[in-house]
């Protein structure tokens, strides 16, 4: 007989493998973010030399092969929202509460294997942006074996992966797939890069989860007016409270809720 | 075994459950009867742990359901047929559910075979027919071979082989000494599947006996009488001889009486003393349909009104004054205004022991007045229901 956990692991990813948007939202994630790295990798190589002597001094070539990233992360979104999401919109939630009365073993044993599938497609898709942009770099390039380069590669799957963990948060206390789309879409892709553009706002934004988290896949940092008061870890580490309190807050709403 | 006791369930300040007690044996399928919006699906969610109840409590073989050492093994339920990820083919979707459950995989192709989806097995439920979504709940509460087993309206979108197919699942299941609660509105299907019913009625219990007991207690036979049109007063001298006989009168939408409490030979009797010929006098069985909507018909959420068409007729045209056609008449042309109460309670009828309430407009004194006036009892209804509102509200 098997414990509760792994048979609700197991049913979760029959689940999961069993739908097609987990093979769109995840493969969409990989292949943008992966080719706009590598285009904006080609791009940066290309104009090099008419940069500024800063912006030569400051220049990353890890964090430039991630350039991709903040588009790619909206389909890390999707898919982090559509797994929880559609449990609500589709009614199988009932279903599958009816057969796990245990809600707290019911939402993270899916949100573990949600998790895990996003962090290995992440990771790959971290250091595939990562080679092929160094490629693309040319002379400019970093190399793995560079100090700090390998945590920033692999933070760069963390990030990706705690993004999609965010989302599935979100969408448990909100229930709606279009309500929690609506939602983390627009924060992720304009306003948090909006505020973190603009001086009076950038003390703030850069609490926010996207902002903080993405300080781990920078290898050269401290520069200039790009100070922050967390370092690459300070700021993972961030980005993980923000991601534990989501879910604290959908276990809650789980928990409280009439499904 | 399903028990509840005083379960209740309030949404703000509407109640969708009030103070329910009920008791669902094994060996016999239940039915759960009640209009539409009756609480027949919150109190079924609230059996399996979906919705938490406001007070009182329901368990399954004395135990709340999360409490349940694996619930799937225990209990299936048919909820809602329509609650699956389409983009899932069937057979994942039963996979799924059983690994949830621990059931080993070779269990869900025995279920696609005894609901008869082994052809669409790997086709995704998006394209499912409304049917065929009810046979894939019905599989999914089947994988556990559970003892208790619960079924929202399972027969909902199934054709006449599919309804006749679930009511023999049904007692066969109950034969098997399970225990059977299925939900229905529709009486007539109850009464050839169930062998016990409870019905409830805004959330309240109106009756808990067996069909037996219920048609016994609710088909009274009634005699229907016509005079001749021409002749109104012969009615009313024929309403007032029966009357003084002991029988019990109403009148018919068309004019007709309904006669209770006096045998057929003595209404022919009574009418030729009172010289008042009869076009019409034959034999008429209350069908079980008509005790049901009678006893819930207080209790109806969802009360169609007549459509007015206003702003839609130009003129009254020739037909306007036709019963039934015109502005100011009652829809079917009635003749004596009952419009609240289509099925007024039968005078003859044994009242129902089991009736919590005065849902069934049971006012035996009052009910026979002459058909000029309308019965008491159908204007006592809204003004129940007022009252009820107003104890939601608190």
């Amino acid at each position: 007989m098997m414990s509760v956990p792994t048979q609700v692991l197991q049913s979760e990813w029959t689940k999961i493998k069993s739908v097609r948007s987990t093979v769109w939202t995840l493969g969409l994630a990989l292949v943008v973010t992966v080719a706009l790295g590598a285009l904006i990798s080609a791009l940066t190589k290309s104009q090099f030399d008419k940069l500024s002597m800063k912006e030569k001094i400051t220049f990353d070539p890890t964090f430039t092969s991630f350039a991709g990233m903040g588009l790619g992360q909206l389909a890390m979104i999707v898919f982090g929202v559509l797994v929880v999401a559609n449990e609500y919109s589709t009614g199988m939630i009932r279903t599958s509460l009816a057969a796990v009365p245990q809600r707290a073993t019911f939402l993270f044993s899916k949100i573990t294997i949600a998790a895990l599938l996003a962090l290995a497609v992440s990771m790959v898709t971290s250091f595939l942006s990562f080679f092929l942009g160094q490629a693309m770099l040319g002379e400019h390039k970093a190399s793995i074996s560079d100090p700090g380069v390998l945590r920033a590669v692999v933070g760069g799957g963390l990030y990706m992966t705690l993004i999609s963990v965010f989302a599935m948060g979100v969408a448990t206390m909100l229930r709606s797939p279009m309500l929690s789309l609506g939602i983390l879409m627009p924060f992720f892709f304009l306003i948090s890069n909006i505020l973190g553009a603009v001086p009076a706002t950038k003390k703030v934004a850069q609490y926010f989860p996207d902002q903080a988290g993405r300080k781990v896949m920078q290898v050269i940092t401290g520069v200039g007016d790009d100070e922050s008061p967390y370092g690459p870890w300070g700021g993972f580490t961030i980005m993980v409270l923000w991601v534990v309190a989501a879910l604290l807050g959908g276990y809650a709403v789980l928990k409280e809720r009439d499904a | 075994m399903i028990e509840a006791v005083g379960l209740t369930k309030r949404y703000g300040a509407k109640t969708a459950v009030h103070n329910l007690s009920f008791q669902v044996r094994p060996g016999v399928v239940t039915g759960f009867l009640g209009p539409n919006g009756s609480g027949k699906s919150t109190t079924m969610r609230m059996i399996v742990g979906l919705d938490r109840p406001t007070s009182g409590q329901v368990t399954i073989g004395g135990l709340p359901y999360a409490q349940l050492p694996n619930a799937p093994r225990q209990v299936g339920a048919l909820l809602d047929a329509k609650a699956v990820h389409g983009g899932r083919s069937a057979r994942l979707h039963l996979l799924s559910l059983a690994q949830l459950a621990g059931i080993p995989a070779r269990r869900v192709d025995e279920v696609l075979g005894v609901v008869g989806l082994q052809g669409v097995a790997g086709k995704r439920s998006k394209g499912f027919s409304l049917g065929m979504g009810q046979r894939l709940g019905i599989a999914a509460a089947l994988l556990g071979d559970p003892q208790v087993l619960l079924f929202d309206e399972p027969v909902n979108g199934l054709d006449p082989e599919g309804i006749l197919w679930v009511r023999n699942l049904m007692k066969q299941l109950a034969a098997e000494g399970r225990t059977v609660f299925v939900s229905s509105h529709l009486m007539s299907e109850m009464a050839l599947t169930a062998d016990h019913l409870i019905v409830i009625g805004r959330g309240q219990l109106l009756a808990d006996m067996s069909v037996q007991d219920f048609i016994a207690a609710n088909s009274a036979g009634f005699a229907r009488v016509r005079t001749p049109d021409t002749e109104p007063e012969g009615r009313e001298k024929l309403t007032a001889a029966l009357v003084e006989a002991g029988g019990q009168v109403l009148s018919e939408p068309d004019g007709a009486l309904r006669v209770t409490g006096v045998p057929l030979p003595r209404i022919s009797d009574l009418a030729h003393d009172a010289d008042v010929r009869l076009w019409e006098l034959s034999p008429h069985q209350a069908s079980l349909e008509e005790a049901y909507m009678r006893m819930t018909q207080a209790a109806v959420d969802y009360r169609s009104t007549a459509d007015q068409r206003a702003g839609l007729w130009q003129a009254p045209g020739p037909y306007a004054q036709a019963p039934g056609y015109g502005h100011g008449m009652p829809p079917q042309g009635w003749a004596q205004p009952a419009p609240e109460n289509p099925y007024p309670a039968l005078p003859g009828e044994q009242p129902n022991p089991y009736a919590q309430q005065a849902a069934v407009p049971a006012a035996p004194a009052e009910a026979p007045a002459a058909p000029a006036a309308p019965p008491a009892a159908p204007a006592a209804a809204p003004a129940d229901l007022t009252k009820r509102d107003s104890e939601d509200a608190r």
